[in-house]
């Protein structure tokens, strides 16, 4: 059996606040292999937004082992989690953070610059991530300029440039109505069967279905940690459809 | 990240608040522009400074005739005529490397045809001429045998030219000086002004003799050989105060005076007064760049002011950046590049601008102002200074944005 995506050993996350200290995570050890679809849920303040930070190389957990991908990041300095970040992880997040008065392709194209990537190869990699998101015909628009569900697949197509080794999404649908979420995880759903790892945080269980695995965190523990039947999005849209 | 690219987004950001971004570089325009026309102008005054000692001669000293005390009265310099034509002639026999004028000055009135004007009468040497730089524009100089003999001829200046003849050529004409009929043997070059503001051609020169005795009348004069004062040029590469030296020892021996005792003359060392004077304006000079430098650095101010606003702002672009990958010196460096782009193009435009401006002070005040490419380049590289000064600090505050609090920044 190969080494999991993701490996977590005893994470613990410690805030202080003021005088008092908070558990955020209070000994997290889980796998995740390559292709899963995992669903991380739980109430507010469960923890599950500090382990997605923690997942997500944004930020350092204050004691236990985090190795992405085998390699250990629970120790890296700040510079060298942004380069994880940017090669390892694609960020989706509630609210898109695109930037404003900036084209659909040139905030797909945003990692690659700070990968590196020459102006040539970027335009083309980020025209064909468009693409593959269904946004082929709106390369130059402005994010005021596309729809909800639009902005969050641009948001996607941004994720997925530099061909990371998963997706982590934030509440992906949280600013979204029921029918552009349900296409949207079809969207991910057609992404993890292509076999790319995605991690969705959601307190919604409507969203939660899709999934394969579902993580429920209460008070920085994880509580259970269940298989799922994984409905099929695209199946329920064409019923959607004919209904 | 390449410079281009971060030039770009700088660019697109400063865009986005095109009143915001244009407030902000004005205060680096005004800095700018004002730093360029008060160094223009001071730069001016120090030229015309500059000019008018190389219009007076470098390496000038001038002794004038001590004080004389009469009945503990002391009655100022000039008033006793210790200094005689004798010390001029020692001075050019035994100093190398100097030459002496000596001169008589007073008043007379000129009259020719049915013209008349009052005006300044020196009485003095050939030697005059070269020792004070003064050149002519027509006619000839003395010639010996009219110094010895006390011949009645005069060179005249430009305004006596101007109030005497008017379109006439002065040369050869006879004028009237305290009746006494003269012969107008040459004309003297435009001057100007002097340094103190007296008309330097409104003059007659004449020979030394003729002045005291035809003139003046021996009555004003002490003494028959007694000059007033004695000009004296040092030689181009001598030393000015060395020499200032020489002549007051050999006065001093002349004079017979006993060591301790004062001088009888008083020495000046022009080219040292005309320094003085340099340094002044020079002082001027800097201290309008440095006020002037003040608006600028209030300008960098509303930079950092400005940039302060725009990373709070732009908290959330921050912490998308810092998640798809951007390091510490991406940030760094994004923000040090918009800080820069806006001073640096209020630098450009504030040079413009600062051009116009001296152009039209010169104009308008009608003072002499003088661009200097090194003034311009100065003032850009303090706006570019500025720019990287007062933006680091937004910088690297932007750039130590924790990306979990930037991203769930509301």
């Amino acid at each position: 059996m190969p080494a999991p995506l993701i490996r977590t050993r005893g994470l613990e996350k410690i805030y202080r606040l003021g005088d008092s200290e908070v558990h955020a995570l209070a000994g997290v050890s889980i796998d995740i292999a390559e292709g899963e679809f995992v669903a991380v849920m739980g109430p507010s303040g469960s923890g599950k937004s500090t382990f997605m930070n923690l997942v997500g190389c944004l930020d350092r957990p204050t004691r236990g082992a985090y190795a992405l991908g085998g390699e250990d990041v629970s120790t890296l300095d700040t510079d060298a989690l942004a380069s994880a970040r940017n090669r390892n992880i694609g960020f989706v997040f509630q609210n898109f953070n695109l930037l404003a008065r900036t084209p659909a392709i040139e905030n797909v194209e945003l990692p690659l610059i700070y990968a590196g990537v020459p102006a040539a190869e970027r335009t083309a990699r980020a025209s064909e991530m468009l693409a593959r998101v269904g946004l082929a015909e709106r390369l130059r628009h402005l994010p005021s300029q596309l729809s909800g569900g639009q902005q969050q697949r641009v948001a996607i197509a941004r994720a997925l440039v530099t061909r990371p080794l998963l997706i982590l999404a934030d509440e992906p649908t949280g600013a979204l109505d029921s029918h552009t979420s349900l296409e949207l995880m079809a969207l991910f759903q057609e992404l993890n069967r292509g076999g790319m790892t995605v991690v969705i945080v959601t307190h919604e269980p409507d969203i939660a279905r899709f999934a394969g695995r579902v993580l429920r965190f209460l008070d920085g523990r994880v509580v259970s940690d269940e298989p799922n039947a994984a409905n099929d999005a695209r199946a329920l849209l064409a019923q959607e459809a004919t209904a | 990240m390449n410079l281009l690219a971060l030039l770009r987004i700088a660019l697109r950001a400063l865009a986005v608040n095109k009143l915001r971004s244009a407030l902000t570089m004005l205060g680096i325009i005004i800095g700018v522009s004002a730093v360029i026309v008060m160094v223009a102008v001071g730069a001016g005054a120090q030229a015309r400074v500059e000019e008018q000692i190389r219009a007076l001669g470098a390496n000038l000293l001038l002794i004038l005739s001590g004080a004389r005390t009469q009945s503990g009265v002391r009655l100022g310099l000039g008033s006793n005529f210790s200094l005689d034509e004798s010390d001029a002639f020692a001075i050019s026999r035994e100093i190398p490397g100097a030459t002496a004028a000596p001169a008589v000055r007073g008043g007379a009135q000129m009259v020719w045809g049915n013209s008349n004007w009052s005006t300044t009468i020196y009485g003095t040497t050939p030697e005059y001429l070269p020792v004070r730089q003064w050149t002519l524009a027509g006619g000839r100089s003395f010639e010996p045998a009219e110094m010895s003999g006390a011949g009645k001829v005069c060179i005249i200046g430009q305004t006596v030219v101007k109030q005497l003849f008017g379109a006439t050529d002065p040369v050869g004409q006879t004028v009237r000086i305290r009746r006494v009929p003269f012969t107008v043997i040459g004309v003297l070059e435009t001057k100007g002004q002097s340094m103190m503001g007296t008309d330097q051609d409104d003059i007659v020169l004449m020979p030394l003799n003729t002045a005291r005795n035809r003139v003046l009348g021996a009555t004003t004069l002490a003494k028959q050989r007694a000059v007033s004062v004695i000009w004296v040029k040092v030689e181009d590469g001598l030393d000015t105060n060395a020499v200032a030296d020489q002549v007051r020892a050999l006065l001093r021996q002349r004079h017979r005076l006993q060591p301790g005792a004062d001088d009888d003359f008083s020495l000046r060392n022009l080219a040292e007064i005309m320094a003085a004077q340099e340094a002044s304006s020079r002082v001027l000079t800097i201290l309008l760049a440095a006020v002037a430098s003040v608006s600028l650095v209030v300008g960098g101010i509303g930079i950092m002011n400005i940039m302060l606003v725009s990373v709070t702002e732009r908290t959330r672009e921050i912490g998308l950046r810092m998640a798809v990958g951007a390091r510490t010196r991406d940030i760094l460096g994004q923000f040090l590049v918009e800080a820069v782009t806006l001073s640096l193009i209020g630098g450009l435009v504030g040079t413009l601008l600062g051009i116009a401006g001296a152009f039209a002070v010169g104009q308008i005040a009608g003072w002499r102002v003088l661009l200097s490419g090194e003034a311009v380049l100065l003032a850009v590289a303090f706006a570019f200074l500025i720019g990287v000064f007062f933006g680091f600090y937004p910088a690297r505050k932007a750039a130590r944005l924790n990306p979990v609090e930037a991203l769930r920044f509301e």
